[in-house]
């Protein structure tokens, strides 16, 4: 039992590199990888306002899914915070869905809007 | 009320547990369980985007929610299991010690968080009640669930203290 748990969080919280904003800014990877991924931009991973989820905890939250530095998690967190919600990634669909439910994972009010 | 927290090499020991403590740290597993009370059932399960994206909704109920709840279901389980060493009656409960593995650490975090989450769900609290963490005496059922939310989240605090401290945070 306790292996299981060991696995599925080895999959479920790899950190994933930090994308600084919504990949279709880079030229340069747009025109590398013209995939049906990049047609289907973009989308935002939204976090928001729960009384109940501590401010530490949510922190390390944001450090983990998205592998974010302590100080910009706790940014994001206190966005959340004062402001009822916070956008913490955009780009693809799939990963977008990815974090989101990485984000459930860890028990936080998580949505995939479309931008725009 | 008391209880002792130490930090040792490969975890968090508590001691000195006074019975009312000891209970509801007992109670976490159950209290986890959401119990088809459909506001707990919609906050550990919330909706991952705007119920007009019909398609995407109906696919995260098929493919992504039965693994929520298998992970969600695995870390109560640990916990369950950890907590066996507060039963029993051969020790006063001065005397019995709980110690929690810093190996699951994360699932006692996740286990105390569904929890926290689906109490305040079944008893629709206030955000000032939430925030209210000095509330004394108890002197309802009501109270006593906000004791539990509050005293949950006190032991979420020193875990992720310990998780911070020994392992520089975000480990996975």
């Amino acid at each position: 039992m306790r292996a299981e748990v060991a696995q599925h969080q080895s999959v479920a919280l790899l950190p994933v590199q930090e994308v600084s904003g919504p990949a279709i800014s880079d030229p340069t990877t747009e025109k590398q990888t013209e995939t049906e991924e990049e047609v289907d931009l973009p989308w935002q991973v939204v976090v928001h306002n729960d009384p109940v989820n501590l401010m530490t905890y949510v922190t390390m939250v944001f450090q983990r899914v998205f592998g974010y530095p302590r100080e910009k998690a706790e940014r994001h967190m206190l966005e959340v915070h004062h402001k009822g919600r916070s956008i913490l990634w955009s780009g693809v669909r799939e990963r977008a869905e990815l974090y989101v439910q990485q984000l459930h994972g860890y028990l936080l009010l998580a949505t995939l809007e479309r931008i725009g | 009320m008391a209880m002792e927290i130490c930090r040792r090499e490969h975890g968090l020991e508590i001691s000195e547990l006074d019975p009312f403590l000891a209970e509801l740290l007992r109670q976490i597993p159950a209290s986890a369980c959401p119990e088809s009370v459909p506001a707990a059932e919609n906050r550990l399960f919330s909706q991952p985007i705007d119920p007009a994206e019909k398609n995407i909704c109906s696919e995260w109920k098929l493919y992504v929610e039965p693994e929520l709840r298998r992970l969600f279901q695995t870390a109560t389980e640990t916990v369950a299991e950890d907590l066996k060493q507060l039963s029993g009656d051969e020790k006063p409960f001065a005397n019995r010690i709980l110690f929690i593995p810093a190996k699951n650490a994360d699932a006692w975090l996740n286990a105390l968080n569904q929890a926290r989450l689906v109490i305040a769900a079944k008893n629709d609290f206030s955000d000032g009640e939430l925030g209210d963490n000095y509330r004394s005496p108890i002197g309802s059922r009501r109270d006593l669930s906000l004791f539990q939310v509050n005293f949950y989240g006190f032991l979420q605090e020193f875990i992720l203290r310990e998780l911070i401290d020994s392992r520089g945070e975000a480990p996975a």
